[in-house]
């Protein structure tokens, strides 16, 4: 037996252009005037909430941080197209849509500074806390999504990666085997155009990263990152057809982080020049989208200024009450490692609760 | 009550296992209309369908990769890694993601997988399928590190393993599946994970085995005993992580002479772990230093050297007169 494979078409999507003009009405999401709002104050909080996340890491009141400013459409849009009970396996930049899938953010606080309350995300909140290990989460997807598949449940899983993670053996292990367990699961590669320092030229010679699907047999869709609706619109496509039973969708978004890797000492300044960031500042997720919606009468600088306002007061209160958090202690990290403890488990425990009382 | 060799316990465990509980599954390269390269999973498809017991796509890490998502939305894998020297492929799956879900989520996701895994020597395979690597794992916090040595135990032990709701790693030795036979119950029962178990009494010097080195311990002990009189305890410690210490130091008192025996080379392993145990807790109850007899510290060697490259009962043999002499 023998095949041509034609090469399979490897669609971009945009829906609004940089200027925040409708290029592709049939594309145009069916959404209300207040769902349209939502997703502006979303990406204005998630905004606020990376400049501050930024101070205060400078400050050293944060841990780990991965700046998310310059992705949030591709984060607010995918997100926006799940239900509730659909789980999300993120990267570790993928904070946003953790939150607003009901990870607390005061949670979010603690887990940045490393305090084990932070993942232990509530009952009913179906997420992961962000994944380390690139990669990784792909192959989890599968398993998850094969989890609601036997058991004929409508929910699908979400998991979200980076240029970068495409190159990964468990990328391709992740998404093949969605593919041949025809699985609901969507993968979306935020395409950031750099692994810390690597350009996207040099992880691989394929010309698009959504055309790897084409190897997994699944459909594969590349999209403007910055432009909300189009993320929005694919990703619920995707999402429409694997809770119908037709199978995984891998999403390439085009996006840039604006700032750096992570606030670990990155300096973006040594691999990226100052022409390509203010070729992507023009294409602001947000700059796009408030032209779009003044356009239509449905946002002034008022009411982004009263969300912003909000998102303040809501940060503040969230820092507040992570402060307060109760202190870790050894005994109850080894409480953590098993249901039951074995026994020269329970000895250490013994040790050390010893020497904290010391 | 039937006869049963090792290969045909571990089934009968699946196929209880699978009947009792709908959220068990079993999976991996070759194990549904294969059954498995050993058969371990033969006739399980036919029984429980294709959406409980199936095939996989060959890789190792998306294998493990789907047990973890699985298991964090309730199910109980069962993921066959088809030879255990194939588990580097699943390092992460299994030490970075599986052992450390409910450390890392405070208890909100667990992991109550098995990793169900051919291996050990003296088959001639090629190489990556025969290596003892369960020392990697007792390194490893968050896993138990289970090792069958005979047909009962590996039925009751793998039921435990699946029952718990963390991860196991469950090391079968392929010289054990179709070696010997031995009585094993049809109905379901429990060996518990973390219970060593006294294979021979004796009151002179306690050997520490597990896997296939139980029986060579055992032979050697027998032939001490014709040799010089001298009465070994041999203990089969069934689990590697974690050690159940206590049986050895109860048996290393009334002995006062300890070696470990052991078929993964020399440092660092599971045999090491053991002695220093042994240190912590009954270093003044012992006469002399407590010794290991394993392969030297090379990888796994090639099939023609291999039987000489295992611990036999002779070299056994030799390990305890030294001890003893010591």
């Amino acid at each position: 037996m023998s095949t041509v494979l034609e090469a399979a078409k490897v669609p971009y999507i945009q829906v609004l252009d940089e200027t925040g003009k409708v290029v592709n009405p049939d594309r145009m999401p069916k959404l209300s005037d207040d769902e349209l709002r939502e997703l502006m104050k979303r990406m204005v909080f998630i905004r606020i909430l990376d400049q501050r996340a930024i101070k205060l890491s400078r400050q050293g009141r944060l841990g780990f941080y991965a700046p998310a400013g310059g992705q949030e459409a591709a984060m607010i849009g995918s997100e926006y197209a799940l239900q509730r009970d659909d789980f999300i396996l993120p990267g570790y930049r993928d904070v946003p849509q953790l939150l607003y899938h009901g990870w607390p953010l005061y949670q979010w606080i603690l887990f940045s500074r490393g305090h084990q309350h932070g993942t232990e995300i509530p009952e009913g909140v179906n997420v992961l806390i962000p994944q380390i290990i690139i990669g990784a989460q792909y192959v989890q997807t599968a398993g998850v999504a094969l989890a609601f598949k036997l058991r004929d449940e409508k929910r699908i899983a979400i998991t979200y990666t980076g240029d970068g993670g495409t190159s990964q053996g468990d990328f391709y292990e992740g998404i093949n085997f969605a593919g041949a367990f025809q699985v609901p699961a969507v993968f979306v590669v935020q395409n950031n155009q750099f692994a810390i320092s690597v350009p996207v030229e040099l992880q691989t010679a394929a010309e698009t990263l959504a055309q790897k699907a084409v190897a997994a047999g699944i459909p594969g869709f590349q999209v403007d990152g910055n432009d909300i609706l189009a993320m929005y619109s694919v990703t619920k496509e995707a999402a429409d057809r694997a809770r119908a039973g037709d199978g995984p969708t891998l999403i390439e978004a085009l996006t840039f982080r604006f700032g750096p890797h992570t606030m670990s000492g990155d300096d973006p300044t040594r691999y990226r020049t100052k022409e390509l960031e203010n070729e992507w500042e023009r294409r602001d997720p947000l700059v796009r989208f408030r032209k779009f919606l003044e356009d239509k009468g449905l946002w002034t600088p008022e009411e982004e200024e009263r969300v912003m306002e909000e998102a303040r007061e809501e940060i503040n209160a969230a820092l507040k009450k992570a402060d307060a958090y109760p202190k870790m202690t050894v005994p109850s990290l080894i409480d953590s490692m098993f249901e039951v403890l074995p026994e020269s488990l329970k000895a250490q425990r013994q040790e050390f609760a010893g020497q904290e009382e010391a | 009550m039937a006869q049963m060799t090792m290969v045909q316990a571990v089934n009968n465990a699946l196929d209880v296992e699978l009947g009792r509980d709908k959220s068990v599954l079993v999976f991996g390269e070759d194990v549904g209309q294969n059954g498995g390269v050993f058969r371990a999973t033969d006739g399980l498809q036919a029984k429980y369908g294709k959406d409980r017991v199936f095939d996989t796509p060959l890789a190792e890490s998306g294998i493990i990769g789907l047990a973890n998502g699985l298991a964090m939305q309730g199910f109980r894998p069962v993921a066959e890694i088809q030879f255990f020297g194939f588990v580097f492929e699943a390092m992460d799956e299994i030490a970075g993601q599986a052992a450390r879900m409910r450390f890392r989520t405070n208890g909100r996701y667990t992991c109550p997988l098995v990793v169900r895994s051919p291996f050990g020597g003296g088959n001639k395979t090629p190489e990556m399928h025969a290596d003892s690597l369960e020392g990697l794992f007792v390194q490893t916090p968050g896993l138990r590190v289970v090792i069958p040595s005979n047909p009962y135990d590996a039925k009751g032990l793998l039921i435990s393993a699946i029952r718990d709701n963390d991860p196991v790693i469950f090391l079968e030795h392929m010289k054990l599946y179709r070696s010997l036979r031995a009585e094993v119950p049809e109905e379901a029962y429990t060996v518990p994970l973390d219970k060593a178990n006294v294979v021979r009494e004796g009151r002179d010097l306690t050997v520490i085995a597990y896997g296939a080195m139980v029986h060579t311990a055992l032979k050697a002990a027998e032939e001490l005993a014709k040799q010089r009189g001298v009465q070994a305890e041999v203990i089969d410690l069934r689990s590697v992580n974690p050690i159940d210490i206590e049986t050895i130091v109860t048996s290393v008192k009334k002995t006062h002479r300890a070696v470990v025996v052991q078929e993964a080379q020399r440092s660092a392993g599971a045999a090491a772990e053991i002695i220093a145990q042994i240190n912590e807790h009954a270093i003044y109850h012992l006469e002399g230093p407590v010794l290991r007899v394993t392969p030297p510290d090379t990888v796994y060697p090639f099939a023609q050297i291999e039987d000489e490259w295992i611990p036999d009962s002779a070299q056994v043999l030799r390990g305890f007169d030294k001890v003893l002499s010591l």
